[in-house]
């Protein structure tokens, strides 16, 4: 079990700035073994160039989020779709 | 910065004056950023420790030795003093009464922030909801809200314990959960906070006790999240 | 313009700031950074490949990659995350004794490693005694968090490019951007010319 792993709870300011959603109750979809669940129990790898979301299941990269001094890139291939709580 | 006290010889309680602080729900968490003068910046995450509707902001941090942001809040800030904060944080760690009871607060460490928002909150709204509080730590002096908790929650002391100590005095594991909480059938709203480690043998615990996993909501803190 | 913050800086440990490439600073202990759980590959399962655009592929089990010449590797080291450590000592094979072995025209490489880590290179930044394949740290085996048992060694370059938990060597040509590299971080990673992001 790694210490430095966190949850999406620890993630979520950063998405949240980007999608104008509550993210940590967004369901995301792994791409690679159709797992559901909020983003919150997502396993998140923050201590490194850039922040690393991983499928609980199967810890494929459900998302990549990397902060540039004047961009912020962010990659969502690994989530097949999401659903955000309305 | 409005206020400072002291909970452990390791933490403090910082309270803010917010004005235009559109309100938060127990459980959330804000970003706090602090910038040095020559342009440096680091960002931590912080529990909200105070319930919703509470005059004032109030965050409980502890400080971490090798913590970038955690060694400032917990032993250098003073009223009168600004920061950064983003938030209120999150949807997914959080109660209100709408989402029923009985409770279940399972505690790691400072993870007993959080959950202490969730207490003081259902103690204030919401009495007749009941809860257990389960608190782990590694000794008295690590025991955050220890006079507001006398007798009122369990605790688990796992390396050092006071004089004449009854109680338990391990790591929370499946008996322990299921002496001190409601049982599944009671279907308890289950929060889990704490170390990464702590947080996935508790609930692993409860769901091979019998909790509904829809049921438990976690938040990891990190080790080096100071 | 943030708000300062009274009375906060960075910590930081007394050194020679000289040898500092710019915007880096340095600590005192070894930070860990990862983007996934720490593989734990077990020696009797470890296995280095060479294959891509070469005559043949190679692959060295652990017994016959420790057998090759290994030497000292005292260096200075750079993450992006502007951190830098100095005089870090390690152990390892030279890229050049693998690649003496194999015949290859190809301009690129791409590290690929254990939990799907990825990182690419121009040739000439793993040869000519640039990299090595280290499978000790401070006069120790390499520990998992750290990138054991082997991580791939490329001193002169941002320390991402040093790929933890390396199990094989591409050989591409073309430059295919790898896990950071895809996602914002520059192609090369020179830390003397300041190149972290892409357009740098």
């Amino acid at each position: 079990m790694d210490e430095r792993m966190l949850d999406g709870n620890a993630g979520a300011g950063d998405l949240q700035e980007l999608f104008a959603v509550e993210v940590t109750q967004t369901v995301g979809v792994c791409e690679a073994c159709g797992m559901e669940g909020p983003l919150a129990e997502a396993h998140v790898y923050s201590l490194a160039p850039g922040l690393t979301l991983r499928c609980r299941g199967c810890e494929a990269v459900l998302a990549r989020l990397v902060h540039l001094p004047d961009r912020t890139l962010v990659e969502l291939r690994g989530l097949r779709r999401l659903e955000i709580v309305r | 910065m409005a206020d400072v006290r002291a909970e452990t010889p390791r933490a403090r309680t910082l309270t803010f004056d917010l004005p235009g602080w559109p309100g938060h729900r127990a459980g959330q968490h804000v970003d706090v950023r602090l910038t040095a003068e020559d342009g440096y910046r680091a960002q931590r995450s912080y529990s909200i420790a105070s319930p919703p509707g509470a005059s004032r902001l109030e965050l409980t941090v502890e400080r971490l030795d090798d913590g970038e942001v955690s060694p400032w809040l917990a032993d250098e800030a003073r009223p009168g003093d600004e920061i950064e904060l983003r938030g209120p944080i999150g949807g997914y760690f959080v109660w209100e009464p709408a989402r029923g009871g009985p409770l279940l607060l399972v505690a790691g460490g400072s993870g007993l922030v959080p959950l202490m928002a969730i207490e003081r909150h259902r103690r204030a709204v919401a009495p007749e909801v009941a809860s257990t509080v389960l608190v782990s730590a590694r000794g008295p002096e690590d025991l955050l809200y220890a006079g507001e908790l006398e007798g009122a929650a369990v605790v688990t002391y796992t390396r050092t314990r006071p004089e004449g100590w009854t109680g338990y005095a391990r790591r929370v594991d499946e008996a322990m959960l299921a002496e001190a909480g409601p049982p599944p059938e009671a279907r308890p709203r289950c929060f889990v906070c704490g170390p990464t480690s702590f947080v996935e043998v508790v609930a692993e615990a409860l769901v091979a006790l019998g909790h509904h996993r829809a049921l438990i909501k976690t938040e990891r803190f990190g080790a080096t999240g100071g | 313009m943030p708000s300062i913050t009274r009375g906060f800086r960075r910590r930081e440990p007394g050194g020679d700031e000289s040898r500092l490439p710019p915007g880096q600073h340095l600590v005192a202990g070894f930070p860990v950074l990862s983007a996934g759980p720490t593989p734990h590959t077990p020696t009797e399962a470890w296995s280095f490949t060479l294959d891509g655009e070469i005559d043949e592929a190679r692959r060295w089990t652990w017994d016959e990659f420790r057998a090759l010449p290994a030497e000292p590797v005292r260096c200075d080291i750079h993450c992006v995350t502007s951190w830098s450590k100095l005089d870090t000592e390690w152990e390892g094979v030279s890229l050049d004794t693998l690649l003496d072995e194999v015949e290859t025209e190809a301009p690129y490489i791409t590290a690929w490693c254990d939990g799907g880590y990825t990182t690419n290179l121009p040739i000439e930044d793993i040869t000519d005694g640039r990299a090595w394949l280290a499978y000790a740290y401070d006069g120790r085996p390499l520990e998992p968090e750290h990138g054991g048992p082997v991580r791939l060694l490329v001193p002169h370059l941002y320390l991402w490019k040093s790929a933890k938990w390396v199990r094989g060597i591409t050989l591409r040509p073309d430059d295919e951007p790898g896990f950071w590299e895809s996602l914002g971080y520059h192609q090369r990673g020179d830390p003397w010319q300041e190149q972290r992001y892409w357009g740098d």
